[in-house]
Formats: C-alpha cells, sequence, structure tokens
C-alpha cells in the first residue's frame, strides 16, 4: 500500500484536468498571440483559463497574469513592485518570518540592493499579529507581503487586518496564497490584497502553470522582459496546455471547495487526535486555528524527522519534513524557528498534508503503524545516547 | 542469505552501484542511502570530487534502475565535526591525517548500522573492497583483504568493530574490478565506466595545504633544520608538511631532500637524505583488533604503513592502552605520524592503529 499524505507539496493531476490539457496538447498547437485561426483556438484556451482562475479568487480575468508557477509569481509580485515604486522613495520592504522561501531570498537579493527589509516575528502560534506590522511600517514602505496559509504549518495570517494597516501608509499589499487556494475559499477583494500568487499543482493541476493577480491599477513592473505576453506584463510564449489545467483545475476546486474542506477537516482532526493520544511525547506545532484544514506539523520527542519521514516511507506513507523545497539542507525549519520552538523540535517534527484522495481507512492504516515506527526510533536514538 | 532488507551506502560509483545491483538481484528489500557530507545548496563548493552533486545524482539514477528507495541522508554536521576537524587538527600538530579511515568507521558504519536497525535493516552494504566473513568455531567476524589486490580498500576499514562488522556486507570484496565493472555494463549502469575517485574528496585537486587555509588553519611559519640541526631554509607552517615529502620544499640542494620530521610545537621542519627516512620501529595507538582482543605477543604479521605500501613483515607486541609495536624485518621508508597501521596475517586483517 502506497499512502500520499503530502499535498502541501504537490498534488496528483485530477483526471478531468489531465482531459483538459491532453486535449489542449494533442490539438491546440497554436500561438496564442498569431492572428490566425490557430492563434485564435490557443488564445480562447487561455481566455477561458483566465476567467475560470479569476472567479476562484473574485478577480477580473484582466488582473490575472500566467507565470510558471508560485515561486515565479512571488518574485514577480516582490520585485516588480520593488522596481515600480523605487523612483517614490518608498524602499522599504514587510514580510514576515515564515514566509516562503520564494519571498524570503527574494527579499534577501533586494536586500543587497539597497532595500530595507523589515520581517514580522510570529509567536508559537505561527500566526502575525497586526500589532507588529504598526510597529514596522512607514510611509516609506512600499510593499507587505504576508502568506495566506503557512506551507509548513497551515496557520492562516490575518491578511485583511495587515492589509487594512498597510493601505493607510499607502504600502501595497501582496499575499502568496499558494497553500490557500484551491482549499479555502480565497477572495482576493476581500482580504485588501492588491498582488495574490498561486499555483496550480497545489490543487490538483499541473506544475509549472500559476497566476499572479494584480489588482487594477496597481503598479508593477515586468521582470521577464520581451514580447508583448500578457499585455506586456509577463513576456515568453505562454504554457497553453499547463494554463488549461491551472483553469480547469480552479474551476473544478470551486464546485468542491467547502464540502472538501469539512471532509479534510474532519480527516486531519481524527489524525492529530489520535497521534497525540496513542503516540506519547507528541505536540502539535503552532496554532491549531485558523488553519487550512488538511495540515497538520507534530513533533515527536527524542526522533530525528529525516530518519521518521525515511521509515515511514519504506512502510508506505509520504509524509515530510516540511518544505519540500529545503529538503536536502542541514537547516532546521525556519518556520518553526521563527515560532521560537527549540532546537529539538525544529528538527523532530514532520508535516502531514491532506487531499482529495486520503480515506479514513488511509489515515487509520497510518495510525496503526506509526506508534511502532516511533517507538523502534526512539529505541535506536536512545541506545546512542 | 535469505532475503532480507539491506541499507546500501550509495556514492554514485561503480562499486557501491554494483553491490547495491547485485543484493537486489539476490532478492533483497534494498534501500539506497546517499550521504550528503557539505552544503552543496548553492551548487557550487570548496570541496572537492566526491559526493558531488553529481554523484548524488548518479546514485539517484542507479537507484531507479535498480527499482529500489534511495534518500539522500544529511550528515553535514557529523562529516565537519568528526572528519574533517581531525583533519585539521592533525596537520596542525605536524601529522599526515586519513580522513577516509574516520569517514568509514566513524561516520559511515557508526551512523548508518544505527540507522539501518531503525528502518528494520539488520545489514549494512558498502562498494568496499574487502571481504567479511564469521569463524565457525568461534563466532568471531573476519575481516580480508578484496580479491582484486590491486583496489584492495581494508585498509580503510581497520577500525570496524565486532558489532558493525556482525553487520557489514562488502558485495564487491570478492570480485576484481574488471569483474565489477563487466557486472555494471550487464546491468546497463551508466556508471560502469565512471573514473575511480582517489584523492580525499573534500580536497579539491589535492592541495591541503590551501583548503587548510580555506578552513582559517592558525598560521605556524617556522624554519626548516637538517638533520644535523642547521637552519637551511623557512617554511609558511608545518601543515604544509608530510614526513617523506620531497617536493615543494624550496630548498637547493646538491642531493635529493625530504621532509624527515615535523615538530608543530616548534614549528620547525627537519629534512634529510632519503636515508634519514629509514626506520624499523615504530609504535601505533587506538588500536583496535579486528578479533576484539590482542593477539599473543611476537606474532608475525605483515603491516602496511599507508595506504599504496607494499606489505612488509613484521613482528608486532601488543601494549597496554590500545597500543602496540612493531619491529619490521627491514628498514621501512617514511613512516609518517598520523598515517593508518595496518597488521594482517595472510589476507586477514589482524587490526590497525594510528602511527604515533
Amino acid at each position: 500500500m502506497r499512502v500520499y499524505f503530502d499535498h502541501n507539496a504537490t498534488t496528483p493531476l485530477d483526471p478531468e484536468v489531465f482531459e483538459v490539457m491532453t486535449r489542449v496538447l494533442g490539438e491546440e498547437f497554436g500561438n496564442p498571440s498569431s492572428v490566425h485561426h490557430f492563434g485564435q483556438r490557443a488564445k480562447a484556451v487561455l481566455d477561458e483559463a483566465r476567467s475560470q482562475v479569476a472567479r476562484l479568487i473574485n478577480g477580473e480575468p484582466s488582473e490575472v497574469v500566467f507565470t510558471s508557477g508560485g515561486t515565479e509569481a512571488d518574485n514577480f509580485a516582490l520585485r516588480g513592485v520593488a522596481e515600480a515604486l523605487e523612483p517614490t522613495g518608498r524602499r522599504h520592504l514587510v514580510a514576515t518570518t515564515i514566509e516562503h522561501e520564494a519571498v524570503l531570498v527574494t527579499l534577501k537579493a533586494l536586500a543587497r540592493r539597497g532595500w530595507t527589509v523589515t520581517l514580522l516575528p510570529v509567536g508559537a502560534t505561527g500566526i502575525v499579529s497586526p500589532d507588529a506590522l504598526r510597529e514596522a511600517i512607514t510611509d516609506r514602505t512600499a510593499l507587505v507581503s504576508v502568506m495566506h496559509a503557512n506551507n509548513e504549518i497551515g496557520t492562516v495570517q490575518p491578511v485583511e487586518a495587515l492589509a487594512a494597516i498597510a493601505h493607510e501608509h499607502g504600502a501595497l499589499v501582496h499575499t502568496d496564497a499558494v497553500q490557500s487556494a484551491g482549499k479555502l475559499a480565497v477572495d482576493a477583494r476581500a482580504l485588501g490584497a492588491d498582488l495574490l500568487s498561486l499555483s496550480a499543482h497545489k490543487f490538483y493541476g499541473p506544475k509549472g502553470a500559476g497566476a499572479l493577480w494584480i489588482k487594477r491599477g496597481t503598479r508593477v513592473a515586468a521582470i521577464m522582459t520581451g514580447g508583448r505576453h500578457e499585455r506586456s506584463r509577463r513576456a515568453g510564449t505562454e504554457n497553453v496546455a499547463g494554463i488549461a489545467g491551472l483553469g480547469a483545475a480552479a474551476a473544478r476546486a470551486m464546485t468542491k471547495l467547502d464540502a472538501e474542506a469539512t471532509r479534510l477537516g474532519a480527516l486531519r482532526d481524527r489524525l492529530e487526535h489520535r497521534i497525540l493520544d496513542t503516540v506519547p511525547g507528541t505536540a502539535v506545532n503552532g496554532a491549531r486555528a485558523p488553519r487550512v484544514p488538511n495540515t497538520t506539523n507534530i513533533s515527536f520527542d527524542g526522533i530525528e524527522a529525516e530518519s521518521l519521514l525515511i521509515a515511514l516511507d519504506l512502510e508506505g506513507f509520504a509524509v515530510s519534513t516540511g518544505s519540500a523545497c529545503s529538503s536536502g539542507t542541514l537547516e532546521p525549519s525556519h518556520v518553526l524557528r521563527a515560532m521560537g520552538l527549540p532546537s529539538h523540535r525544529t528538527q523532530n517534527s514532520i508535516r502531514i498534508s491532506l487531499g482529495a484522495r486520503n480515506t479514513e481507512a488511509e489515515v487509520d492504516a497510518f495510525l496503526a503503524k506509526l506508534p511502532t515506527v516511533v517507538g523502534k526510533l526512539r529505541t535506536v536514538t536512545g541506545a546512542r545516547r | 542469505m535469505s532475503a532480507m532488507r539491506v541499507v546500501v551506502a550509495m556514492s554514485g560509483g561503480v562499486d557501491s552501484s554494483v553491490a547495491a545491483a547485485l543484493l537486489a538481484r539476490e532478492g533483497h528489500d534494498v534501500v539506497g542511502l546517499s550521504m550528503q557530507l557539505y552544503d552543496q545548496s548553492d551548487g557550487q563548493t570548496q570541496f572537492g570530487s566526491c559526493c558531488t552533486i553529481d554523484d548524488l545524482h548518479d546514485a539517484r539514477r542507479v537507484a531507479a534502475r535498480l527499482g529500489i528507495p534511495h534518500y539522500i541522508v544529511n550528515f553535514e554536521r557529523k562529516f565537519g565535526e568528526t572528519v574533517v576537524a581531525d583533519f585539521m587538527r592533525e596537520y596542525a600538530a605536524g601529522r599526515t591525517p586519513i580522513p577516509c579511515v574516520h569517514c568509514n568507521g566513524d561516520l559511515k558504519f557508526a551512523t548508518l548500522v544505527e540507522r539501518a536497525a531503525a528502518f528494520d535493516a539488520t545489514v549494512v552494504a558498502t562498494g568496499h573492497y574487502a571481504r567479511v566473513d564469521q569463524d565457525a568455531a568461534t563466532g568471531r567476524y573476519r575481516m580480508w583483504r578484496g580479491v582484486d589486490a590491486a583496489k584492495d580498500q581494508s585498509y580503510f576499514l581497520f577500525t570496524l568493530t565486532q558489532a558493525q562488522l556482525a553487520h557489514a556486507c562488502f558485495p564487491v570484496g570478492a570480485l576484481d574490478k574488471a569483474a565489477v565493472r563487466e557486472q555494471a555494463r550487464e546491468l546497463g549502469l551508466e556508471v560502469a565506466e565512471k573514473p575511480d575517485s582517489h584523492e580525499i574528496c573534500f580536497v579539491p585537486g589535492g592541495d591541503h595545504g590551501a583548503f587548510l587555509q580555506r578552513q582559517g588553519i592558525a598560521e605556524s611559519h617556522g624554519v626548516i633544520r637538517n638533520v644535523e640541526g642547521a637552519v637551511v631554509g623557512e617554511h609558511g607552517g608545518v601543515h604544509r608538511f608530510t614526513v617523506g615529502q620531497r617536493k615543494g620544499l624550496g630548498l637547493a640542494s646538491p642531493i635529493p631532500l625530504y621532509v624527515v620530521g615535523i615538530d608543530a610545537a616548534g614549528r620547525t621542519v627537519t629534512v634529510g637524505p632519503k636515508a634519514a627516512l629509514e626506520r624499523r620501529e615504530l609504535t601505533a595507538s587506538g588500536v583496535n583488533w579486528i578479533a576484539g582482543a590482542p593477539p599473543p605477543a611476537g606474532l608475525s604479521v605483515t603491516a602496511q604503513i599507508r595506504h599504496r605500501h607494499r606489505e612488509a613483515a613484521a613482528t608486532i607486541e601488543p601494549l597496554a592502552a590500545d597500543r602496540v609495536s612493531v619491529v619490521f624485518d627491514e628498514p621501512q621508508i617514511a613512516v609518517a605520524p598520523g598515517q593508518a597501521l595496518v597488521m594482517y596475517s595472510g589476507a586477514e586483517v589482524v587490526g590497525g592503529g594510528w602511527i604515533d
């Protein structure tokens, strides 16, 4: 048996999305920028996807710019705003300590080029407080970037309250909604955002397709420059099939958002409660609400997360130690560290993120195996000490 | 062996790849582990040629080809704390370290045996050219040279304990290199023709002096004296020298001069003619006896003072505190403190230690 519990890393392609994509790959080879029949057909594919993505986040089609994924959307938002606002003298950028690397590393790059960067702290809850932003923001702040839901612990940030504060100071607001789009109802306008990133493969679409939503009137410089694609905001011939998949996945997500959130929430809570009850020395990292319904992050006293991950995989259960993007490095999770967890807990935690195909039977099979696996690891590491 | 779960340390080279392949073909449940020994997240490294991103790529490709799970485990901190730190300390002390022994014993075997147990695997296999078996009479594990004399790596494994040998498996130790490459070709492994690695993996270009300086070794300028005690030159740090070294001394002399002694405390390097390098006797510390206990005094063995040293006949006497005294039948050239002394009885490894 193989059980996949790592949906925050990526999700399997929805079969209906696969259908759409294979049709487009096979039949719509035209360049969407071409004037002729073939170009028009490809353009129609993009138009439909643009509408579908806009609907998912309560935006307008003209506000959606397709990208290669969430990381490019984050880069585009941060670098694009920084460049566009540079002449205004607003040279200050604000984010949180628990952002995805796509944001944090991009901010580091901007800091090297003279931008001032402030990262807002979070407490043990893993939720940033509006007061922290009030203290940090100035009238020279260009952009406040706050993720909607955290990828490692799932906590939902108070984007709406933070956006109100940012706007009082004339700053723009970007939210990385890569982990919330398709899991929660995401309303870009209600959140008060000016820019919003999302990625298809986190909600049963393909890898290599995402979007940056840019509220009408927002000043953003193009980062990928070249032809006049995406109304000159993102050059390069569009990944038509990937974008079609993004649109189809967005449409699919909308139809079952509420029901699936309820189902996954119940499944996750069952998993979490049973782990806390049956495995001694466990604790949930971060606030348990508000959270995306599919995610839990749990620390296990006296084990190394890397070994637990491998042992569980050998048993047929795929989980993760945090961000898939930082595997292979020794750095403890920057998210757990930012929450003030002691060093042993930043390296003994695993993330379980459920998804569409997971069943109660799978969760129960996992729960049946987990105490044995953890016990064995503790015996081995205990013997060394 | 009946089918069981086996952890194979996969370096991405042909030897460990074939080791994994042979075990998989025997029907074992093979789990490949590759060790990441230094941070390669920025895509480049100041370190050398082994365990690079390309090697990890090769290991993954082989594992995929064999259809076995493969994981990269992060030993960065442990490698730095044990292997690299010891390497620095030894050179700073005027000795000539051999990091591969620490890497195999203290790092790979010590850690992998433990990890394997956590994964329900009782056997750890590597691609070393060595053999291990169990003496039916005593129940003790024995270690032997690999069948291919030119490739034998038992020298690097002398620290293995009975507890570690009980879990150790060297599938290519019974083959010669040509047969290993032939196996790799038959199995369609892309690494079949991959060249062997030779230099110390984390020292690029074999320039250990430059490596030590990048790692921030303390400067220790001093003088070079001849065997009569006269100052004949200056040097930029004792860590740049190895007993037996001839090149890079920067001295003009009618006869070839060699480093014959290094005094780290006095920052002095002593040079002399080749004859001054000859020694018949030595002692070694930190000795591991493969059998788990010292042999009787006066045992005749053959011994090696370097990996590439032709084994020479000697008589040994175990001393207290895990030391051994060795007397060679004939004088040996360039006995370098810090290198491993490994003793053999025929092809069987008796034990080894660190030359004082």
